[in-house]
C-alpha cells in the first residue's frame, strides 16, 4: 500500500483518480482503518486528506459556518462559538465513539460512511447543512439529506469527496437539539436519534422547523410532516403530540440486536418530542 | 517501499522506517521497540494502544505510522520523568488499579491527558473520559478511584 498526502481538493481528487478503484480518502481513519486491519478493505493506495486547509478549519462569515470535512469531533467539541450557535450538531458529533475516536473521527467521514445510524447526520438534516463536493467534474453542492442513499452508500459520484459542511446562518430565536437512545450511557450505536432545530418568534410561535431521524430507515431521514406539526403554533401539548405521531408514522426501522420495530417506532417519537422541547429552550436563550 | 518517519516521540526525537500500511502501534512495537503501548482489539474499541499525538489522544491501532511525520507522540513510556513514578501510577499500584495489565498503560495515558485539560474532574467526568479503556478485571472502581486521588495529588491537595 501507498501513503500519499494531499495539499488541495484537486489534488486529492486527481491522486484518488490516478489510483484507480484501491484508492480510499483518509480523514480520522476510524472507519478505513478498523475495516482495512480486518480484511475487509486493501487499499493500493490511502490518500491523507489532514494537510488541505479547507477540511480541517471551521470557518466562520456573517453568522454562517463552514466546517472542513475532516475535522474531528473533539475539534467541533472545542470551538466556543460553534458550540454557542449550533449545540445540536456539536452534541451530535460528540456522541461518536470514545475521546480517543472523537481525537481522530471527522464529520465528512461519519457522513460519508454512510450508516443509518451516523449521529451527525440527523442533527445536520435538521440544521439544513449543506455539503460542498470536489470530484473530477469540479465542485457541486448539494443538501446534507441528499448524501446518504442507502446503508454504506452516497450519491458522491467516483473520486468525489466532501470538503466542507456548511450550516446556515440561524435567524435570531432559533435554537438546535439532538438526542439518542442506546442502552447504556457511553460506546454505542443509535437505536435511534433524533434532531430538531427551530426558529421561534417573540411570542413562542414557531416560525420555522426541520426534523431528522436516525437508525429508523436505511438512510437517515428528513421528516418534514413532524417540523409542520409545529410551524405556525406555539409547542403547546396538542402541536408537540403532533409532531411526536408524524414522526412515528415517518419510522420505518429494521428489528435488529438494537431493539425491536415497535419499540424504535415508539422511541422515535418520543426523542423528536423531547429534541424539539430542548431546542426550543436553546431558542429562547 | 519504507517510509522514513522523523517524529518526537516520548521527548527523544527518533528516525524510524516504516511500511506505509503499518499502524503507529505496530511501528511503536515492532520497529522501535516499544512495547510499553499494548494492542488489545486492534480497531480502536478497547483503548488499550491509547498515546498523544501532538497532545490529542487517539487510539494508536487507527493511526498510520506514517501520518505521524514531524508529530509530538506519547506513550505510556514517556510518563515516569527521570526514574520517578508519575502520581497516576503511584496510585494505581497502591491501590491494585490492575490486575492482568494489559489496559493499564492505555488507562494511563488516557487518564494524564484528562488530567492536563481538566485537573479536577467529577467522578463522572472520569468516567465518560475512560469510556473508551476496556478493562476486563477490576470492574474500573479501583481504577476510577485512583485517578481522582491521583488528581488531589498532582493538586497538593492530598493528606
Amino acid at each position: 500500500m501507498q501513503y500519499v498526502m494531499a495539499t488541495t481538493v484537486e489534488e486529492a481528487v486527481a491522486l484518488l483518480t490516478e489510483g484507480g478503484v484501491d484508492a480510499f480518502p483518509l480523514a480520522g481513519g476510524t472507519d478505513l482503518l478498523a475495516q482495512m486491519r480486518v480484511g475487509r478493505i486493501k487499499p493500493a493506495r490511502v490518500i491523507d486528506l489532514k494537510k488541505i486547509p479547507e477540511l480541517r478549519e471551521i470557518v466562520e462569515a456573517e453568522g454562517e459556518y463552514q466546517i472542513g470535512a475532516a475535522v474531528s469531533g473533539a475539534e467541533l467539541g472545542e470551538h466556543v462559538g460553534l458550540r454557542a450557535r449550533w449545540p445540536g450538531v456539536v452534541e451530535a458529533m460528540e456522541l461518536i465513539g470514545s475521546t480517543q475516536i472523537q481525537g481522530r473521527a471527522s464529520l465528512g467521514g461519519n457522513l460519508c460512511n454512510a450508516s443509518p445510524a451516523a449521529d451527525s447526520v440527523p442533527a445536520l438534516i435538521a440544521a439544513g447543512a449543506v455539503c460542498s463536493l470536489v470530484g473530477p467534474e469540479g465542485r457541486r453542492e448539494i443538501a446534507v439529506e441528499e448524501i446518504i442513499t442507502g446503508p454504506g452508500r452516497t450519491c458522491l459520484a467516483r473520486n468525489e469527496i466532501v470538503a466542507h459542511v456548511r450550516l446556515p446562518r440561524p435567524k435570531p430565536g432559533s435554537g438546535d437539539a439532538y438526542l439518542r437512545l442506546i442502552p447504556r450511557s457511553e460506546m454505542d450505536i443509535a437505536v435511534v436519534g433524533a434532531g430538531v432545530a427551530l426558529t421561534l418568534d417573540p411570542d413562542g410561535t414557531c416560525t420555522a422547523c426541520r426534523v431528522a431521524l436516525g437508525a429508523v430507515a436505511p438512510t437517515p431521514l428528513a421528516v418534514p410532516e413532524a417540523a409542520a406539526a409545529l410551524v405556525g403554533r406555539r409547542l403547546d401539548e396538542a402541536a408537540l403530540a403532533e409532531l411526536e405521531a408524524a414522526a412515528r408514522a415517518a419510522a420505518r426501522p429494521i428489528d435488529d440486536m438494537r431493539g425491536t420495530i415497535v419499540y424504535r417506532v415508539r422511541v422515535a417519537g418520543v426523542l423528536a418530542k423531547r429534541a424539539a422541547i430542548i431546542a426550543a429552550q436553546r431558542a429562547g436563550e | 517501499m519504507k517510509r522514513h518517519i522523523t517524529a518526537t516521540i516520548d521527548g527523544e526525537a527518533r528516525e524510524f522506517l516504516c511500511d506505509e500500511d503499518q499502524t503507529l502501534l505496530d511501528a511503536l512495537r515492532d520497529v522501535l521497540f516499544k512495547t510499553g503501548t499494548k494492542e488489545g482489539c486492534g480497531t480502536g474499541d478497547c483503548g488499550a494502544c491509547s498515546v498523544t499525538v501532538d497532545g490529542r489522544l487517539v487510539c494508536a491501532c487507527l493511526v498510520l505510522a506514517a501520518e505521524v511525520e514531524g508529530a509530538r507522540v506519547e506513550t505510556v513510556e514517556g510518563i515516569a520523568q527521570e526514574g520517578e513514578l508519575h502520581p497516576l501510577q503511584r496510585r494505581f499500584l497502591e491501590q491494585a488499579a490492575l490486575q492482568c495489565g494489559i489496559c493499564t498503560p492505555g488507562f494511563l495515558v488516557a487518564a494524564k491527558s484528562l488530567l492536563e485539560k481538566n485537573p479536577d474532574p467529577s467522578e463522572k467526568e472520569v468516567r465518560f473520559w475512560l469510556a473508551g479503556n476496556l478493562c476486563r478485571c477490576t470492574g474500573y472502581d479501583k481504577i476510577i478511584r485512583s485517578v481522582l486521588d491521583a488528581a488531589a495529588d498532582l493538586r497538593g491537595e492530598s493528606g
